[in-house]
């Protein structure tokens, strides 16, 4: 039965979408929002009634409407997980590790002997699996989020140190020729002129950067940490096949990684508005 | 070939570096446990000891790579104190989860191209949900799936493929969606249908961008082949080693399980690399 209106549900979402898409409301800004809203709600029913009605029990997958009351009942306990991962661990760690990138970035632009030493390096690096350190960083630096930060500092570095580096040589020659005709020395040149022609390729960074200081302050808990934060609340609740705590902690670790996200984005358009990527279409 | 000379000094300073870490970081202990014996030690017994200790807070180079030769060349390929075995089993999770990440990838984005409902409604979602921690379910799914039944390869394999699955996608997308205008006008004008401007014109140029994403893809499924060996109890796989090194303090064998994963994103984004430049050679795309 329930079954039955799951399919049914789909279909006529479907045939909704399918109808809105080819609709002229679709080229306003409402009906692009709309389409995407639509599949999102008709998954959530679809996952609920389907649960319903298989009898899935609840420690394989709990239905949304569970995860929902659970996420409720324990708004405080989210709080001091959320507190201890993000603000602690992964704000931090970000903080320290974008601006330790950024400066090194700006250090090693002087000299082409250190940039083509590092950059292959840097990169190199980039493609590791960095999340490896975790365990020897909780070794070092103890339970707490200072381990948890040193994890973060790690991760996003290199991405933004390659990205800073590439933004820099971004500006063109002919401009870096009209700034030495106006006698402008190295400082003067690097802040008004290639730094803000570095901006997208450092936002860039900074927005690979947003995800992978989730994943590292969550990870980096895996292996030890007091007795909150999100990722000892998955491990142990995942333990305890309490897996509608499980759900909710994911869906606040989402949110917090969009808006994460958003923001950094947010302060892109702001700080690069006059890039073709950002001109309002 | 002219950057090996900045490459080598570069990595010549890191290894000093390691080494005064090693000493620097070191030291407190080995003072300690001779405080213990009531001996003194001078600085110049004290470096050496720092160097050889069984449980290091950092481990040495040459102790790390000591450690790595052993567990690489000096040990059976089937024993279980073998990082070969142990990268084998990762290896294995890795190339099922990007296949499968890929395949679904490439089968999702030509969906998006030729459907307007399922590009509105999916793409942004699949933008959304790569600014969502999914390594953080690793756990979750290891446990789900193993308690209905699905144990062994897949579930590794399915963290894989989630992580790989969606660089694969977005560049794809791209791909498909890379041939110009004034291109697709001429297959119309010689009234080519869909399909052919699929297998033509839109495959063939999107390979570029297919090798990009599945450079990074690769190297995503192998974090997450990693990460999904930590919860399921350190059995195999270099995850593991990182586990039980953390558990019982062996940071010599963490280290070298480290190295040993790095070598293995090494090793998988040069081969794709490789079939990159093959490929494009073949096409006559190669820059």
């Amino acid at each position: 039965m329930w079954v039955l209106a799951a399919l049914v549900v789909w279909l006529g979402a479907w045939a909704l979408n399918v109808w809105l898409s080819h609709s002229a409301l679709v080229t306003s800004r409402v009906g692009r929002l709309v389409v995407p809203a639509i599949f999102g709600v008709t998954v959530l029913l679809v996952w609920e009634f389907v649960v319903l009605g298989l009898k899935v029990p609840g420690v394989i997958l709990p239905p949304p409407s569970a995860i929902w009351t659970r996420i409720i009942s324990s708004l405080d306990l989210l709080a001091r997980d959320f507190n201890q991962t993000f603000v602690k661990g992964a704000l931090t760690g970000y903080a320290i590790g974008c601006g330790a990138a950024f400066l090194t970035a700006i250090a090693i632009d002087r000299s082409e002997f250190l940039q083509h030493g590092l950059l292959p390096i840097g990169n190199f690096v980039a493609a590791l699996p960095i999340v490896g350190i975790a365990p020897i960083l909780v070794m070092w630096f103890g339970f707490d989020w200072q381990s948890k930060a040193a994890v973060v500092v790690v991760m996003v570095f290199f991405p933004v140190l390659v990205n800073t580096v590439a933004g820099l040589a971004a500006s063109e020659r002919m401009q870096r020729d009209l700034m030495a005709t106006w006698g402008a020395s190295y400082w003067q040149s690097l802040v008004k002129l290639r730094l803000p022609a570095a901006m997208p390729f450092i936002f860039n960074g900074l927005k690979i950067a947003t995800t992978l200081a989730m994943i590292g302050a969550i990870v980096a808990e895996f292996f030890g940490s007091p007795i909150v934060g999100m990722g000892f609340r998955i491990s142990t609740e995942v333990g305890k096949l309490g897996l509608d705590m499980v759900w909710a902690e994911i869906a606040v670790a989402a949110l917090a990684g969009s808006a994460f996200y958003g923001v950094v984005a947010m302060i892109e358009r702001g700080v690069t508005f006059w890039h073709p990527s950002q001109r309002v279409k | 070939m002219r950057s090996v000379l900045p490459i080598v000094t570069v990595l010549a300073v890191i290894l000093a570096l390691w080494y005064a870490a090693v000493v620097w970081m070191n030291a407190q202990w080995v003072y300690d446990q001779a405080a213990r014996a009531k001996v003194e030690v001078t600085f110049g017994q004290m470096v050496g000891e720092t160097m050889n200790l069984e449980r290091p807070v950092l481990p040495a180079p040459h102790q790390v790579f000591g450690e790595l030769g052993r567990s690489v060349f000096g040990m059976a390929v089937t024993s279980k104190r073998s990082l070969v075995y142990h990268a084998w089993v990762t290896i294995s999770a890795t190339l099922l989860g990007f296949a499968i990440g890929t395949v679904f990838g490439i089968l999702l984005a030509v969906g998006i191209i030729h459907n307007r409902a399922m590009d509105l409604s999916v793409m942004p979602w699949a933008i959304a949900s790569q600014t969502v921690p999914i390594l953080a379910i690793a756990p979750m799914i290891i446990v789900v799936l193993s308690s209905v039944g699905v144990t062994g390869l897949l579930p590794k394999a399915v963290i894989s493929a989630f992580l790989s699955f969606f660089p694969v996608l977005v560049g794809m997308v791209k791909g498909f969606r890379s041939p110009e205008q004034m291109q697709l006008d001429q297959l119309a004008t010689w009234n080519a249908s869909a399909a052919q401007v699929f297998w033509k014109l839109r495959l063939p140029a999107s390979m570029p961008y297919l090798f990009t994403s599945l450079k990074v893809g690769i190297a995503a499924s192998l974090v997450g082949a990693i990460v999904g060996e930590m919860p399921t109890g350190a059995v195999a796989g270099l995850g593991a080693r990182l586990l039980s090194g953390s558990y019982y303090g062996q940071t010599v064998q963490i280290w070298a399980a480290l190295f040993a994963a790095a070598a293995v994103a090494a090793v998988l984004v040069m081969v794709v690399g490789g079939l990159e430049r093959a490929t494009l050679r073949r096409m006559g795309m190669a820059a």
